[in-house]
Parts: C-alpha cells; sequence; structure tokens
C-alpha cells in the first residue's frame, strides 16, 4: 500500500536538470507538463514515485521527471515495473509507453500486466505511427495510411487500445486527447488514487510524421462535438450547447438530440465506470462518434499484491519455519559419526 | 512356501550401481528414490542420476516412453551415478532394448516375465523373445512373474482396482532389492505411512507388496547370495540427501537471509531448470517472492525492477530461455544492477535434448549479448555444491553491483548427494552498496576505488532520486552521454569492474599430482566423472597426472597461468567441442591445451577418460 504524505512540492521539485529533446510542437510536452503539475497534488512523497519506460519518444519521459526513474529496453516496462512494485508496494509506479512499445514489441507483457492487475499506472501515448525510428506504421496506424514502410498504404487492420485492454481484463481504462490537459491531470489523479493497474491512452500527436491525425476529434472548435467526456454517475450528455447523449437501443448505443422526440436528459445513460460487467464500456471504447474520453472504466477488484500479502500471510501463520535453519534440518536427515 | 531359513552370509561390496528402468508410469522414479533414501540413513554415500523421456506419458510398452533411475551407493567416496552397472531391474522389453548396454557381463539382470508378451515385444521391436533365445546368456537373469506375483499378495485386500494393483508392481521389485542388498525396509514402510494417511488401503497395498518382494527375493534359490555395503567414511556432521535444483533454491534462501534482503524470483518454466521456481514458490513463510512471468524476458525483466527496488534479483532458466533473456542481462550490466541468471543446462541448439545433460552454453554466457557486456560466470560442480555456487552467485552480484550468470546442467541438477547441511551462519559475510545518506555532489554512478562498483540507491530513500537507462551513461554524473571518449572509457570500466572479481574469489586448487606430466581440467557439473576418473588413475600408479577443476569461468582465478605452468601437457575435457578450451586459449596463448569432448547429452564414461588419459602418459 502506498502512503499518502503532507509534503509540500511544487512542479519545479519535480523536474529534472535534463533538457527535454522532443520535437518542438510535440504533444509530449504537454503531456510532461501536466505531470509535472499534478504530481505534487498526488501526496504521494517525491522518493516514492518511479517512472519505468521501454523505447521510443514516449520512453524519454522518466528523464525529465525529478523522481526515480528507469528508462529500460524495448516493450518490457510493463516486467520491470511489475518487479518493482511487488519488491516495495509502498512506491506510486507508472510506466510512460507508446502504440508501438505496448502493443508491437511489448504487446504480451501489455495483455499480462492489465490481468494481473497490479497497482501500476500506464501512460500509452497513442500516436499511431512509429516516431523514434522515423515513420513506419505502428499497431494502430490506419488502413490505408501512408507511411515509410507501408508507402502505398498500410494493409494491416489496427488495434484498438481499450478494446485489447478490456479483453485483458483492465480494471481502469481511460482515454484523453493530447490538448486536454486539464482532463488529463484529472485522470492522472485518479489513476494514482485507483488500486490496481490503470491504462490511460492519450491521443498523441506527432508533428513530425502523423500530423493531424486526431484533428477531426481534438481541434478545439470541433471536440466539444466530437467527443463525450464521461464522468462516473453523470449523465452522457456532449456538445456545444450540452444537446446531445447517448441512449441504448437494443444492442447499440445510439446519439440523440435531447428536445427532439420527446428525448429528455433523463432518458440518457448514466455513465457507470465502477460497473464489474464491461459490456457497455466495451460499447464506449469501441464508438467512433463520439469518441469517448474520460475514465471509462474504473472497477475497484482485488490487486495482485493484496492477494499475495494474504497467501503470505497465510502461509506464515501456518509455518513452523522462521528461519532457513529450520527448513534445512527439517525432514529427513541423518547423523554421520 | 515362506518358511525361516539361515540367512546367506552377506558379500562385502565397495560400491554399487544399480539401475531401474520401466514404462514412464511405471514409478521408476519412486522406487530409487526410496532405494536410494534408505542407503543414505544407512550411511552410504551416494550419488543418483534420474532419466526421463520429455513425454509426461509416452504410448505404454514404447522405447522412447522408458523412463530411468540410476543410483551408486559406496561404502567408499562415490562422486558420479556410475556408468557401468552391477544390476539392471527391468519392467519390459522395451525397458531392457534401451539399457542392457550399460549392464557388466556376468551381472544381474531381473525382468518381470509377465510383462514379456507378445505385443511388448513387438514395441521394443524384439523379434524373438529375449528371455528364450539365449541373448542373454553372458548376464544372470532372473525372472520373476511380478504382475502376478504382485496380484496374489494383493488378493486379500479390500477396495483396490486393477490399475493400482498393476501400478504396485515397483514395490516388488523394490522389496527384492532391499534383501539383495541387506536394507531395511522400515524407512519405505515409513514413507507409505505418511503419504497414504488418507488411504489406508494404499498403505496396506503397498507395504504387503514390498514384503511379499523382500520374502521372495529371501525364499528364492535362483538368488545365491546377499550382498552389503558398508557405510561411507564421511565426515561427522547432520546430512540430508538433496538434488541440485533444490541445493540450487536453498543456497539462495540462504543468501536472502545472510544478506538482510527480500528474496525475489522471476522466472517461466522450463526443463530442466523448473524446479527451482517449484522450490522457491514453497517457501513464501520466508517472504520468498517467487513470481511465474508470462515469458522468459517478463521472467528478467520482473527480476532487474526488484533489483532496482533492493531486493535480492535471480532469475533462473535454461539455454533457450538464457538466449531470450540477453537483451535484459544487457540491461543490468548497462544499469550495473545485482542481478542473479541461473542456466541450468541442457543439450542444444533450439530446443535439442530438454532433458539431457551439456556444457554447451558456456560461451552463451559468455558472450551472449549485443555490445561488449562482460559478466561474472560461475558453475556449480556437484547435486550439493549448487547450495554453495547459488550462494556465492548471489555474493558476488551484491558485492559487486553486476550480473552473476550461474551455470549448472541437467545432470546435477536433478542428480542427488549427500548433502552435509550448512547452517547460514557459518556461510561467508555478504555486503552490499545500498546507501541512504545524501551527500553534496552525489552521481548514481559512483563508485568504490576497490571493486569498482557503483553504488546502490534505492527508491524510497529521500534525497537520491534518479535515472538509470540501457543508454550509455556519462562516466561522472551517470546522464546519457554519447561522447565518444566517455564510451570508450565506459566499456574498459565495466571490464575491469568484472575483472577484478578475482580478487573477492578463491584460487585456483590443484588434486592429486600438484605438477608433473599431464594436467586435467575440467568445469562445471563433469567434477564428478573427471575426479574419480583421475583418482583412479592415481590409484593404478600414475602419481603424474593433476587435476584443476574450475568453478570460476569469468573471472578466472588469478593463480590460473601458474597452476597450468607446472604440467608438461594439459587436457580440457567437457561436455561440447571445446568451449572452455577456447576461451582457455585466448587468454593463455603460450601453452598447449589437447581437448577431450563429448556431445552425446551423457555425462563422460569412465572407461573412456582412462582410455584418454592414459593415452597421454
Amino acid at each position: 500500500m502506498e502512503t499518502t504524505v503532507e509534503k509540500k512540492y511544487t512542479a519545479k521539485d519535480f523536474t529534472s536538470d535534463q533538457e527535454v529533446r522532443w520535437c518542438p510542437g510535440c504533444d509530449d510536452y504537454v503531456i510532461l507538463r501536466t505531470m509535472q503539475k499534478i504530481l505534487p497534488e498526488m501526496g504521494v512523497a517525491r522518493e516514492d514515485v518511479v517512472f519505468v519506460s521501454g523505447i521510443g519518444c514516449s520512453s524519454r519521459f522518466p528523464y525529465y521527471l525529478n523522481t526515480y526513474g528507469i528508462h529500460s529496453i524495448h516493450g518490457r516496462a510493463p516486467g520491470i515495473a511489475s518487479g518493482i512494485k511487488l519488491a516495495n508496494p509502498n512506491l506510486s509506479v507508472w510506466i510512460a509507453t507508446g502504440d508501438g512499445d505496448a502493443m508491437a514489441i511489448g504487446g504480451n507483457h501489455f495483455i499480462h500486466v492489465l490481468r494481473r492487475n497490479i497497482d501500476l499506472n500506464i501512460l500509452l501515448f497513442n500516436n499511431e505511427i512509429y516516431g523514434l525510428t522515423k515513420g513506419q506504421f505502428s499497431p494502430t496506424s490506419l488502413i490505408g495510411q501512408k507511411t515509410k514502410s507501408s508507402p502505398y498504404g498500410n494493409t494491416q487492420p489496427p488495434f484498438s487500445p481499450g478494446e485489447l485492454a478490456l479483453g485483458a481484463q483492465a480494471r481502469f481504462f481511460a482515454r484523453i486527447g493530447g490538448g486536454s490537459p486539464k482532463e488529463m491531470g484529472q485522470i492522472f489523479i485518479e489513476a494514482q488514487q485507483f488500486k490496481g493497474t490503470s491504462l490511460i491512452e492519450i491521443l498523441q500527436n506527432c508533428v513530425i510524421f502523423n500530423d493531424g491525425c486526431f484533428n477531426h476529434l481534438t481541434d478545439k472548435d470541433v471536440k466539444e462535438d466530437k467527443q463525450i467526456y464521461l464522468e462516473h454517475g453523470k449523465p452522457m450528455i456532449f456538445g456545444k450547447n450540452r444537446d446531445k447523449g447517448l441512449v441504448l437501443n437494443g444492442l447499440k448505443l445510439e446519439v440523440v438530440t435531447i428536445g427532439e422526440n420527446g428525448i429528455t436528459q433523463e432518458d440518457l445513460l448514466v455513465h457507470n465506470a465502477k460497473e464489474q460487467d464491461p459490456t457497455l464500456h466495451y460499447m464506449l471504447v469501441r464508438m467512433e462518434y463520439p469518441l469517448a474520453t474520460g475514465v471509462i472504466r474504473s472497477f475497484d477488484d482485488v490487486t495482485l499484491e493484496e492477494r499475495e500479502d494474504e497467501l503470505t500471510a497465510q502461509v506464515k501463520a501456518n509455518s513452523s519455519f522462521t528461519k532457513t535453519d529450520d527448513l534445512f534440518f527439517s525432514g529427513e536427515t541423518y547423523e554421520v559419526k | 512356501m515362506i518358511e525361516t531359513k539361515i540367512k546367506p552370509q552377506p558379500e562385502k561390496l565397495e560400491a554399487v550401481v544399480i539401475r531401474f528402468v520401466g514404462d514412464s508410469g511405471d514409478g521408476m522414479q519412486l522406487t530409487g528414490t526410496q532405494f536410494t533414501d534408505t542407503s543414505a540413513m544407512f550411511g552410504n554415500d551416494i550419488a543418483t542420476f534420474p532419466n526421463y523421456p520429455s513425454e509426461i506419458r509416452a504410448p505404454q510398452g514404447s522405447l522412447y516412453g522408458v523412463s530411468g533411475f540410476q543410483v551408486h551407493i559406496g561404502s567408499v567416496e562415490v562422486s558420479t551415478p556410475g556408468d557401468s552397472v552391477d544390476l539392471l531391474v527391468a519392467m519390459n522389453p522395451a525397458a531392457l532394448k534401451t539399457n542392457l548396454y550399460a549392464l557388466k557381463p556376468g551381472h544381474t539382470l531381473i525382468v518381470d516375465t509377465e510383462s514379456f508378451n507378445k505385443k511388448n515385444l513387438e514395441k521394443a521391436e524384439y523379434t524373438t523373445n529375449p528371455l528364450e533365445d539365449g541373448s542373454l546368456e553372458n548376464y544372470k537373469v532372473i525372472e520373476v512373474d511380478m504382475t502376478s506375483l504382485t496380484k496374489t499378495a494383493l488378493k486379500d485386500v479390500a477396495g483396490l482396482d486393477t490399475k493400482t494393483i498393476s501400478r504396485s508392481k515397483n514395490m516388488f521389485s523394490l522389496g527384492m532389492i532391499y534383501w539383495m542388498y541387506n536394507r531395511s525396509t522400515d524407512y519405505t514402510i515409513d514413507f507409505f505411512n505418511k503419504k497414504f494417511k488418507a488411504k489406508p488401503s494404499l498403505i496396506e497395498a503397498n507395504t504387503k507388496v514390498l514384503m511379499a518382494g523382500y520374502y521372495f527375493a529371501e525364499t528364492l534359490e535362483l538368488i545365491p547370495n546377499s550382498y552389503t555395503i558398508s557405510p561411507a567414511k564421511m565426515p561427522a556432521g547432520t546430512y540430508r540427501i538433496i538434488m541440485g535444483n533444490t541445493a540450487t533454491a536453498w543456497g539462495f534462501l540462504a543468501a536472502a537471509e545472510k544478506s538482510g534482503l527480500e528474496l525475489f524470483l522471476g522466472s517461466y518454466p522450463i526443463t530442466p531448470a523448473t524446479d527451482i521456481l517449484h522450490e522457491l514458490a514453497k517457501h513464501k513463510h520466508f517472504g520468498v517472492k517467487a513470481f511465474q512471468a508470462e515469458d522468459e524476458i517478463a521472467g528478467v525483466t520482473s527480476a532487474i525492477g526488484a533489483a532496482f527496488a533492493g531486493d535480492l534479483a535471480i532469475t533462473t532458466t535454461s539455454g533457450p530461455g538464457l538466449a531470450l533473456k540477453g537483451e535484459a542481462i544487457g540491461l543490468a550490466i548497462m544499469t550495473e544492477l545485482p542481478l542473479v541468471v541461473v542456466d541450468v543446462q541442457r543439450g542444444g541448439p533450439s530446443t535439442g535434448l530438454p532433458t539431457k545433460t551439456e556444457q554447451s552454453d558456456l560461451l552463451q554466457a559468455m558472450y551472449g549479448r549485443n555490445g561488449e557486456s562482460p559478466v561474472i560466470v560461475i558453475a556449480a560442480s556437484t547435486p550439493a555444491n549448487c547450495f554453495n555456487f547459488a550462494y556465492e552467485a548471489a555474493r558476488i552480484a551484491l558485492e559487486h553491483m553486476t550480473p552473476v550468470i550461474l551455470l549448472t546442467d541437467g545432470y546435477i541438477a536433478n542428480g542427488s548427494a549427500p548433502w552435509k547441511i550448512k547452517t547460514v551462519a557459518e556461510m561467508p559475510p555478504i555486503k552490499n552498496n545500498k546507501i541512504t545518506e545524501v551527500k553534496e555532489n552525489w552521481h548514481p554512478y559512483d563508485r568504490d576505488e576497490n571493486t569498482l562498483a557503483r553504488n546502490w540507491a534505492i527508491p524510497g530513500t529521500p534525497g537520491l532520486e534518479h535515472r538509470i537507462g540501457g543508454l550509455e551513461k556519462d562516466a561522472v554524473t551517470g546522464n546519457i552521454s554519447y561522447e565518444p571518449m566517455n564510451h570508450e572509457k565506459m566499456t574498459a570500466i565495466r571490464a575491469e569492474k568484472i575483472e577484478r572479481v578475482k580478487f573477492n574469489i578463491p584460487d585456483l586448487e590443484t588434486e592429486f599430482a600438484q605438477e608433473g606430466d599431464l594436467l586435467i581440467i575440467g568445469w562445471g557439473g563433469t567434477y564428478g566423472s573427471l575426479h574419480s576418473a583421475v583418482k583412479q588413475m592415481n590409484e593404478q600408479g600414475h602419481k603424474n597426472i593433476g587435476y584443476a577443476h574450475f568453478n570460476y569461468i569469468n573471472p578466472m582465478p588469478k593463480n590460473t597461468e601458474e597452476v597450468l605452468s607446472r604440467f608438461k601437457k594439459i587436457l580440457v575435457c567437457e561436455l561440447n567441442s571445446g568451449q572452455f578450451a577456447s576461451l582457455l586459449k585466448i587468454k593463455f596463448s603460450q601453452f598447449e591445451f589437447l581437448q577431450f569432448n563429448k556431445v552425446q547429452g551423457l555425462p563422460f564414461a569412465n572407461e573412456d577418460l582412462i582410455q584418454q588419459f592414459k593415452s597421454l602418459v
């Protein structure tokens, strides 16, 4: 369990002395500034925070935060982070990863870390492209997308991170655009407070190799009409005029307009992120219009550490062994004189 | 027909090798371990080797489904499971066919006649019945219809199905062997009482069959005499029989307790290393965190994470798994974290021979990574000293802030031998490089000036927040550096750090001749075979042969060159095509290294070694 502290920090306390080396205009700057700003509000001592990353642009993240950190190898951050958390459950452990790092080379670790539900927080920077290796298609690139390794268009169908995560038993899944720092900070806090593995998909614009890929969803002038920001316990309303909403029509979500066909706010679905059954969360994750953002799923479940702790306590209580010598001299031994 | 007879005077023997072979479902491993444990209690020295197929339940009666267990017991020092066999117990034709080669001519073969039926003979590809065609006339064959004798012995025991009855016949053979070697049946009966506590009918059945075999041997005139093997002369103390993999696991338990650190294992199941995971998973009472990961890579990376967070971190595997872990071991080298990687070697390449032994991962352990990435490599040499070298691997990793690869192999990992139990108090101290104090101008890559080990600042320590990673580090600050001269400097520091470990390990010892005509060199799991062969040569009057066995491969002991210079000829014996010899040739090019190699998935045979040694003196 992580302990909370009353220390007062500022964003500066969480900023390292290393020069940030991302391309100018990259959304990664927004994510970094949001994290530096929000960390002081989390109630966690700086020495108890660890950032772990794999390889890719996103994986430079730990170098820029004045906490403990490991920049590891491609795709393997979940393994390293799991070892850190199991060794010391008091730490607040964060993974910074990208679409290639998490879902291509690290795909196996990604699904298993979600399945186990260790108390870790994963920031998934999804830019639908490989940045650091200079512009190849990734497992989230769209069919037809022209990249350096798909000059005539990508032929490999993409993963949706949320679908994959829910299929892998994720208890916490949130999605947010790179241009929404306020909501992003709020999600970071919720992820930190959530006991279990939390996955945050950040739609992160790559200015060099895939510029504008999310503009139709995240630009200021369309954002409110194209996205629905979900909040637990609140009706599913969106739109500049707050007049659009979601209802369930048979087995499909449907967009309705308040005031048309006798629809009132009472008819709209109310978001329940804490529901164990992921069916509706899955429908929200898959929905193309509007794009669901915010905390889509936040189901409280037992963590792996809690299970392990309980078992260990049980075994200890029932064991006569306190030191290894007790084991070595137990059972069938014999004397040679 | 059971009547009291005057027991014939037992014949005294120094040592005997017995092999039990049958179908993989026949319970040969149990028969073998029971005989082993009983003999150990009696005070014999012991070496065992189980030999089983990769298939869990291969088709009954098939040649590739044969499972065996060999035990060597002695009133003198016994250092290998033995290569040729004094007594072979074969439960079916396939077992006979695949194992008869090992039985010494004129020695005893016990067979279950019932199993030599047409169907089983065909499966074993016999065109005629070997019990009838005269092909076994060079052996003392004892034909016993164990199947029907077992059925008869159990006819009054209620509640047994046919399967249970036929599975009990291994206890009939065990009972016979107990009588032949003058052993008490008490230990095994005690074992039944404990194991089948909840099923009294099984206690009764197994005990009946065991005693039926025992009395059968006593009354049977086909067995002319009985053998006895007196207790061996071993140093006084408390002993237990231990398997190599268990000893490895326990070495880590002891190291964790001694160093005051929690033990973390990240592992993925792989033959023949999995028993270490099984063993450590049992010890939650000591707070052991045994994490079965999703793959080999997550096994090692979780251990690296645990090492960063301050645990004694280990990962266990075999050759194919070591290949998968290579990149992550490079990360542990770059981040200079303490990590132990155990490779229980098996036959390779690729999936190779999973259940057979080999020493062919040596160069993979040395060089199997990208870039110049030196690690410590050490090797255990007996089932019992797997304990010491697991402990030693942990000690060196923690004291020098480096990954250590510990090599064992299928032969010593699955073999068992008496272990004179060590208490944690008698093990050497283990230091580590943890720091908690915040000093002016502190850097994560500040080093101990003697060992060059960097300091170990653990997350959770206020004021020592820092970042490490796989990118090259500035030699002073530990920040990312692409500076050409810095990279060359760091490459040299990483190499020098490993080299300096030679001041923290014992010198190489020479056994038998200290100087002379021929030096036999071995490393790792071949100690038993090589030691007994050199000993035999010495006893035959070849006092000019010395023997040096390496447990420390990288770095080698600092007196290595001096030892090599004392002999006229040097013969390097290993179960590969000459990997250690190639390391010696690079390092000590002034000497000529002769080689004796075997790559058959099997240990050295004594006769081959003796013949080779004789040709050189």
